[in-house]
């Protein structure tokens, strides 16, 4: 587990492969012991309709987090690999690195009043049916 | 039910008053699950046996279930109405994004009443709801631009249904479907009339909750359980593969594809709009219902010139399944994919039910040809099998309406017939046309005692295909009796709102496995109670609102075009037909 934690970081390898399923999403929720989606730290939605496919907006484990550099109590620090890990008793809850963040990769969990951040555990990777996700870890190709 | 699960809201909204309020419900949820079973109570309380189906008491329900957003595949809306179609009890299920919607938004039903004095969309993002107006999209020639609108204009992309009808709701007719993104249907028994009929454009649900469950570590383990069977089922990725179309092949190499109004069963041209043939020339895209791994959508690109430009194309994406090939390929017989995919098109942008549809205009050119109608009642219009143009033409006119003839046809082909006449091969049953499944006694008699839509209404096809596979033969009261057991199952999975194509997945021991996990402890024996006194509430309505067995038209038809199982009989369908009956209400 540490290993990957400290080494994998989350990749689209293909967006076209997306059906839209979010079964990706589901599986990030249950992470948390939940159903649901709530608690997802990955999103899919239609590319403007789905026709046109779908987009995967996860966090891209940024080496220089914007997220971070916002963050007014210190509750994100970097992680080694990319992206940023959350200290949640820090966290106040003022939605700085949500609304920071380019591509929109930091989600809100609205029970816990706390954003939602990618950990690049993999299980979203786990249950994508199509290989649209992958965990890279150092040293694959 | 788990302390704190908000199944057990019902949403209702008053169209006339313009107000909503939620109402718990405990007591529906516990005692009928969801689904199918808390709509068909909910309609039993909200629909008087006077009611108009065009009416503004008349109730539009929505209901999901337990394992919606826990499970996967437990991803449909049922949605009961009383139809305008049948005058008698609707039912139609959809998938897209409708029920992860609508339980992630927080709710278990939604009851919409009442009629709004001008065009209006609901948007329901979890505990607000809005009534915006909609007069600039009633009247909006192509119902695409209809879902693109509210795309733009409404929060929660990725996480939202966006039901919408057509021009076809807009005009009430009988048969006019309600589009749910883009490329799924409530299609059958006329819901997007009701929807017209309250001036209720489109409905917007947007949510985005986390739910408790009993005992997390089981949960994960029976989550992958299912999840697993579902993504290494050979069946499943058949569906994946082809999709339902996978069907048109078969049945026609059985000679069971009703072809050009069901004077025969088989097409000649039945390879070019075969499951293969837009697999290998069509297929742009496959998608996937919010939910679930099979991704069964098909989508077709159409690449098309336009006549005063053949250097200039368009390439549209339509989605194709085995009914609408069915009823507009072969039962119109048209031998032409692009052309076939023409018409489907035409029929998603007026916001048709396809299967209808094609089975009123297959009536309409046998009935020309037998000179029932002129071409002063088609307004000049020459029906020939094959003519998808006309076809277009004539669905164009039914929205306008303007004569006698048009106005028939935008009822039905049951309601058709009795003006013009033509019975003998107006192919409904208990009022709804037919689907494409000519297999033999079994599905006619499921079509006849069943309240929802298409074959998936009961176990019809499966069983002639025993009897065609086995050479063994069934009296009405054997088949009556398979068809009854397996449809109080199936009121279960479609309380649970489980796909049916994964009814071999959802097993009863996996079904009480997962429904405990969200706090259910209900026994296989406990389920068949439930599932049979759903039946018997459905049997009720349809009662209480005019159904008689013993007064159903059976077209002629069915016994002159031979079926795989061989011909068969008025009396053995009538036998079996009140024989189901007898056993349902034998206890």
């Amino acid at each position: 587990m540490c290993d990957f934690l400290v080494n994998g970081k989350m990749v689209v390898v293909d967006v076209n492969l997306c059906v839209g399923c979010q079964s990706c999403m589901f599986a990030c929720t249950r992470r948390f012991g939940n159903a649901g989606l709530g608690k997802s730290a990955i999103h899919i939605g239609s590319a403007g309709g789905i026709e046109r496919g779908f987009v995967v907006i996860i966090c891209r484990g940024c080496p220089d987090p914007p997220c971070m550099k916002v963050c007014p109590s210190n509750a994100l620090r970097k992680r080694d690999g990319g992206g940023v890990i959350l200290d949640v008793g820090k966290c106040i809850g003022c939605k700085n690195c949500l609304r920071e963040c380019t591509i929109g990769a930091i989600f809100w969990d609205e029970e816990m009043n706390k954003p939602v951040i990618c950990v690049h555990c993999g299980i979203c990777a786990d249950y994508c049916p199509y290989g649209v996700l992958k965990l890279e870890k150092k040293g694959d190709d | 039910m788990i302390v704190g699960d908000p199944l057990k809201k019902v949403l209702h909204i008053d169209l006339s008053i313009k107000r909503f309020w939620v109402e718990e419900r405990n007591d529906l949820f516990e005692k009928f699950i969801g689904g199918v079973g808390v709509a068909s109570q909910l309609l039993s309380e909200e629909c008087g046996k006077k009611t108009d189906p065009l009416g503004p008491e008349n109730p539009i329900i929505f209901a999901v279930g337990p394992l919606t957003g826990s499970f996967p595949l437990a991803s449909k809306t049922v949605s009961m109405f009383k139809s305008p179609l049948t005058g008698n009890l609707g039912e139609s299920h959809a998938g897209g994004r409708s029920a992860i919607a609508i339980r992630m938004a927080g709710y278990g039903a939604i009851v919409i009443k009442g009629q709004s004095s001008e065009p209006v969309y609901i948007a329901v993002h979890e505990n607000r709801v809005y009534f915006k107006n909609a007069s600039v999209l009633w009247g909006m020639g192509n119902s695409y631009s209809v879902g693109r609108i509210l795309r733009e204009r409404e929060s929660g992309a990725g996480l939202r249904t966006i039901m919408k009808i057509g021009r076809a709701g807009e005009e009430l007719i009988s048969y006019a479907s309600v589009i749910t993104e883009t490329y799924r249907h409530f299609g059958r028994l006329g819901l997007g009339a009701v929807f017209g009929s309250k001036k209720l454009k489109a409905i917007v649900i947007s949510g985005n909750n986390s739910l408790k469950v009993n005992n997390v570590k089981q949960y994960r383990k029976t989550y992958d359980e299912i999840y697993n069977s579902v993504v290494n089922s050979p069946a499943m990725n058949k569906y994946h593969e082809l999709g339902t179309p996978m069907n048109v092949n078969v049945l026609n190499s059985i000679e069971a594809l009703p072809t050009r109004n069901l004077k025969e069963a088989k097409f000649e041209y039945a390879d070019n709009i075969s499951g293969e043939a837009f697999l290998e020339k069509y297929l742009g895209r496959r998608i996937a219902c919010a939910h679930c791994p099979v991704s069964c959508i098909h989508l077709a690109a159409l690449r098309e010139s336009y006549d005063s430009d053949p250097y200039f194309f368009k390439t549209t994406m339509i989605s194709y399944d085995y009914e609408p090939i069915f009823s507009l390929g072969s039962m119109l017989g048209i031998p032409n994919p692009d052309e076939l995919l023409r018409l489907l098109e035409e029929i998603e942008i007026l916001g048709f039910d396809a299967m209808s549809a094609g089975v009123v205009l297959a009536w309409a050119t046998e009935s020309q040809e037998a000179g029932l109608i002129s071409e002063k009642d088609t307004f000049g219009i020459r029906f020939k099998w094959g003519d998808y143009r006309s076809y277009i033409k004539a669905l164009r006119l039914v929205i306008k309406c303007e004569n006698e003839f048009y106005e028939a046809l935008g009822r039905g082909v049951e309601h058709t017939s009795t003006v013009y006449g033509g019975d003998d091969f107006a192919l409904a049953f208990g009022g709804n046309e037919m689907p494409g499944y000519h297999t033999g006694p079994a599905v006619y008699i499921g079509f006849l005692t069943g309240a929802r839509h298409s074959h998936l209404d009961n176990a019809g096809y499966s069983l002639d295909q025993k009897v065609i596979s086995s050479n063994e033969k069934l009296t009405p009261d054997e088949t009556a009796n398979k068809l009854l057991s397996e449809e109080i199952w199936r009121q279960i999975l479609s309380s649970l709102v489980v796909c049916f194509f994964a009814r071999g997945i959802y097993t009863p021991e996996i079904v009480t496995k997962a429904l405990e996990i969200m706090g259910y402890n209900l026994t296989y024996d406990d389920s068949l109670n439930i599932g049979r006194e759903i039946l018997k509430i459905k049997n009720n309505f349809k009662k209480e609102n005019g159904f008689n067995e013993n007064n159903l038209r059976i077209p002629k038809r069915i016994f002159e075009t031979k079926a795989p199982t061989g011909k068969f009989t008025e009396e053995y369908i009538r036998q079996g037909v009140s024989a189901y009956f007898k056993l349902l209400n034998s206890d």
